[in-house]
């Protein structure tokens, strides 16, 4: 009886936080596999429509993005703008543009480079068939409207 | 310093502040992580043509879809709900009254496949013209894929070549509208697919591994037999067109 009195009289153990770390380690694995770096900041406000006959895009580092939306600073109105890169853009950019990211890859992978159109939903398809001709006539015909995965 | 060693052993290195630094690296990348990948309807614009050139289409063969200012339809002249269309597409594709407004199919037969091979396969032998050759290559290859479709599916009925969904939008049409558009049409087409994969093979189209060469050829086939072939053609004002 005396040895379990004395049992009580002390402090409950601390938990051991010795494998917590591992724990951690393993999430922070997970995410490091899973993760694609974030590379731009939007400057256009874009929600994207939604479609239900969609297909993913395999590869991400063959696809470039058009981002076409109303400016995020109210200073620039609510007409929709064009943003390539981090930047906004003029139509004329576009076919530097195209050559730019066709420059990046290896010549074998250029043909297969899907430009991704992300339009606000909102948007006049005016804007929207312009970029379209300036990357036919810049020879980048493989593109994606992008959208959500709807319903 | 030895001493001590022998004593107590090696002494054990502090593990408490692993833990934030893990912590600090995994809310770095969670931060920075973007799980979805992108999905859209992927689509290949026309090359720019640069020449002008007068295509010789006929009428039936073209399925009209407009989209007016207002985001209202107009297809083949009449005014159309944007859940008609779906329907409307996929009885383009097929014509299965045999309406005289819509592309003429043609039926494609084993035999006919045959003859036609061996006919280009003895001009591609006959003739010394290189460029005669090729065409004559290039054709006698486009009769082949049908005869490994005939095979495959059995006798079907072929859309004329210069058969074309044609979709042209104002200039203050929603992108929205658009894609919505984009989606019917393509809607419209994979579920013919789907249903002739199903009818033929127990599966659908969509299920098909691309990976495996049986289903590799599945897909050609049925590609051949229902294309897609949705216009991204030169943007027309719709908005000036005389009605």
């Amino acid at each position: 009886m005396s040895r379990f009195k004395d049992k009580g009289g002390k402090a409950t153990p601390a938990i051991s936080t010795a494998s917590l770390p591992d724990i951690i380690f393993m999430l922070l694995f997970f995410f490091m596999v899973t993760t694609v770096m974030r590379e731009t900041d939007l400057k256009v406000k874009i929600t994207l429509p939604e479609a239900t006959e969609v297909t993913k895009l395999e590869d991400k580092a063959l696809v470039d993005y058009v981002y076409i939306g109303p400016p995020t600073s109210a200073a620039l109105g609510t007409e929709p703008l064009i943003q390539l890169n981090d930047q906004y853009a003029k139509l004329e950019e576009l076919d530097p543009w195209v050559k730019a990211g066709n420059e990046r890859r290896d010549e074998v992978l250029q043909p297969k480079i899907t430009r991704s159109l992300k339009v606000d939903k909102e948007t006049n398809m005016k804007i929207v068939t312009d970029v379209k001709q300036e990357l036919r006539k810049a020879n980048a015909l493989k593109i994606n409207y992008s959208t959500g995965q709807g319903r | 310093m030895l001493k001590r060693k022998k004593i107590g052993g090696v002494q054990e290195i502090n593990a408490g502040s692993m833990a934030d630094i893990a912590f600090l690296l995994l809310i770095f990348f969670l931060v920075t992580t973007t799980m979805d990948t992108d999905s859209g309807i992927l689509r290949l614009l026309p090359p720019v043509v640069v020449e002008d050139v007068k295509m010789d289409v006929n009428k039936r063969d073209v399925y009209e879809v407009l989209i007016n200012d207002a985001d209202m339809l107009l297809v083949e002249g009449n005014m159309m709900d944007i859940k008609e269309l779906r329907a409307g597409a996929k009885e383009f594709m097929t014509n299965p009254s045999n309406n005289i407004d819509l592309p003429e199919k043609r039926r494609v037969t084993s035999a006919e496949c045959q003859q036609k091979i061996a006919e280009y396969r003895s001009g591609v032998a006959s003739t010394s013209d290189p460029k005669l050759k090729d065409d004559y290559q290039k054709l006698m290859e486009k009769w082949e894929d049908r005869l490994a479709a005939v095979r495959l599916l059995g006798e079907y009925n072929e859309l004329p070549p210069n058969a074309v969904i044609s979709l042209q939008t104002g200039s203050k049409t929603s992108y929205d509208m658009y894609v919505k558009v984009q989606n019917e049409l393509e809607a419209g087409i994979r579920e013919l697919r789907d249903d002739l994969c199903k009818e033929k093979f127990g599966r659908k189209f969509t299920e098909l591994d691309d990976k495996t060469d049986e289903d590799k050829a599945i897909i050609k086939a049925i590609r051949l037999v229902f294309p897609q072939r949705i216009s991204e053609a030169e943007p027309v004002d719709v908005t000036k067109k005389p009605s």
